[in-house]
């Protein structure tokens, strides 16, 4: 009875297939590229992040420079160079992404290359057979067996204001959330 | 008094040259494999106990690591709120020279000049501390004394290096480590694999190696490992 009632609710919708499909609005009004080339999606990804949905992918056959502000989470398998920024949201570089920038994010996954300085303010993580050249200061980090890491790490707490707006369910402080962190400060 | 096994093996590992001589090198605590599989052992280390006695009641210090990054180092130095610098040292010697090639490549001044500038470019005193680990024993005579001599410019005067070098000088091959800091005293080392060294040192050569450096100090461990703590 409930359920025959909201059916009757929703508009009417066109057939629609099962199998998701990549969101149709992969470029942010945010980014700004050079090219003319159209950004592509890619619709499934070998990597365990969460999915959240809305998110801009730039593709392994795209290469950008010049400066992008993204306003929702970003997926780099191209190449860029420039400045890429995410404050509020995720960045990640795809295996075969390739950023020769300055990166601010509120978090970031690298499976690819970055040459540059890295801020992010949630986390990072460097997986295995990411490269990594450039300083980063992050809340948190994690590296993987395998990933290949040069330049200097800052952890820094993150403000108590900012973090809970940021993660509302994450308010103690970082270094603590990483496995291997609390097994060192338990051992201690 | 005779000690239990883990006490045992630690005040034997604490022990400098005198003891050295007179006690057969200890067994490795698990055989390491030669094949393509990684060993994992873990064991106590005084050097390391060293080290950190030095640097851990004060913050915000600048530590180098010379070995591959990994979670347990990064971890283990920045909850220690100092800020890591890393450096795969290995990595980019084998970048720098290519593996398996004769150690005359690394006699190239041009080639020396540009391995310098890619692992250990950084300003006088940057650093108040460095794990070193045992990437030196891979180095050519004349590149090991251009690091050597780097090392002591990029480091602050007083400060502690931590490096090991292999005790078997009949050595012709030695595993590929990666050493991951478990506590302040302990050690999980990973081998993968053997690599020639370039050289084998003994206390005296390491006392003339690190001649322009404050001090030398010598433990000897497990696994037929020196482990010496350098005072720049």
């Amino acid at each position: 009875m409930w359920n025959k009632q909201r059916r009757e609710e929703e508009p009417a919708k066109p057939y629609a297939p099962s199998v998701s499909v990549p969101a149709p609005t992969a470029v942010t009004p945010a980014e700004t590229k050079k090219e003319t080339t159209t950004v592509s999606s890619m619709p499934s990804r070998s990597y365990d992040s969460d999915k959240s949905g809305g998110s801009a992918t730039i593709g392994k056959a795209v290469k950008i420079n010049g400066q992008i502000h993204s306003k929702e989470d970003l997926y780099v398998d191209g190449d860029v160079e420039g400045t890429v920024e995410c404050p509020e949201h995720k960045l990640t570089i795809g295996p075969n992404g390739t950023v020769h920038a300055t990166v601010k994010a509120r978090e970031v996954v690298a499976l690819g290359t970055i040459q540059g300085n890295v801020e992010a303010a949630d986390r990072i993580e460097i997986r295995k057979d990411a490269k990594l050249v450039g300083d980063i200061r992050t809340a948190r980090i994690v590296i993987e067996d395998g990933a290949y890491f040069k330049g200097s790490i800052d952890i820094v707490k993150p403000e108590p204001a900012k973090a809970a707006m940021a993660r509302p369910q994450a308010a103690t402080p970082a270094p603590a959330h990483s496995p291997a962190a609390a097994g060192a400060s338990d051992k201690r | 008094m005779p000690l239990p096994g883990p006490l045992r093996n630690l005040f034997r590992s604490g022990v400098s040259e005198s003891v050295e001589n007179g006690t057969p090198p200890l067994k490795p605590a698990r055989p390491i494999s030669r094949g393509g599989g990684e060993s994992i052992s873990t064991r106590p280390s005084r050097g390391l106990e060293e080290f950190f006695n030095y640097i851990r009641d004060q913050a915000g210090l600048t530590i180098l690591d010379l070995g591959p990054a990994t979670q347990q180092n990064v971890s283990f130095i920045t909850n220690l709120g100092h800020r890591l610098y890393s450096e795969d040292f290995l990595r980019i010697l084998k970048e720098t020279f290519g593996e398996d090639v004769p150690l005359e490549e690394q006699l190239n001044p041009g080639r020396i000049d540009y391995f310098l500038r890619q692992s250990l470019d950084y300003p006088e005193g940057h650093f108040d501390g460095v794990l070193v680990w045992d990437v030196l024993e891979y180095l050519a005579p004349a590149l090991l004394a251009a690091v050597v001599e780097r090392l002591h410019h990029i480091v602050r005067p007083r400060s502690y290096m931590l490096a090991f070098f292999h005790s078997d000088d009949k050595l012709e091959a030695a595993p590929r480590y990666t050493f991951r800091i478990q506590e302040i005293n302990l050690l999980q080392v990973a081998s993968n694999g053997m690599r020639r060294p370039a050289q084998l040192f003994n206390n005296r050569s390491l006392e003339k190696l690190f001649g322009r450096y404050e001090s030398v100090k010598f433990f000897l461990t497990r696994e037929q490992l020196r482990e010496v703590i350098v005072k720049v």
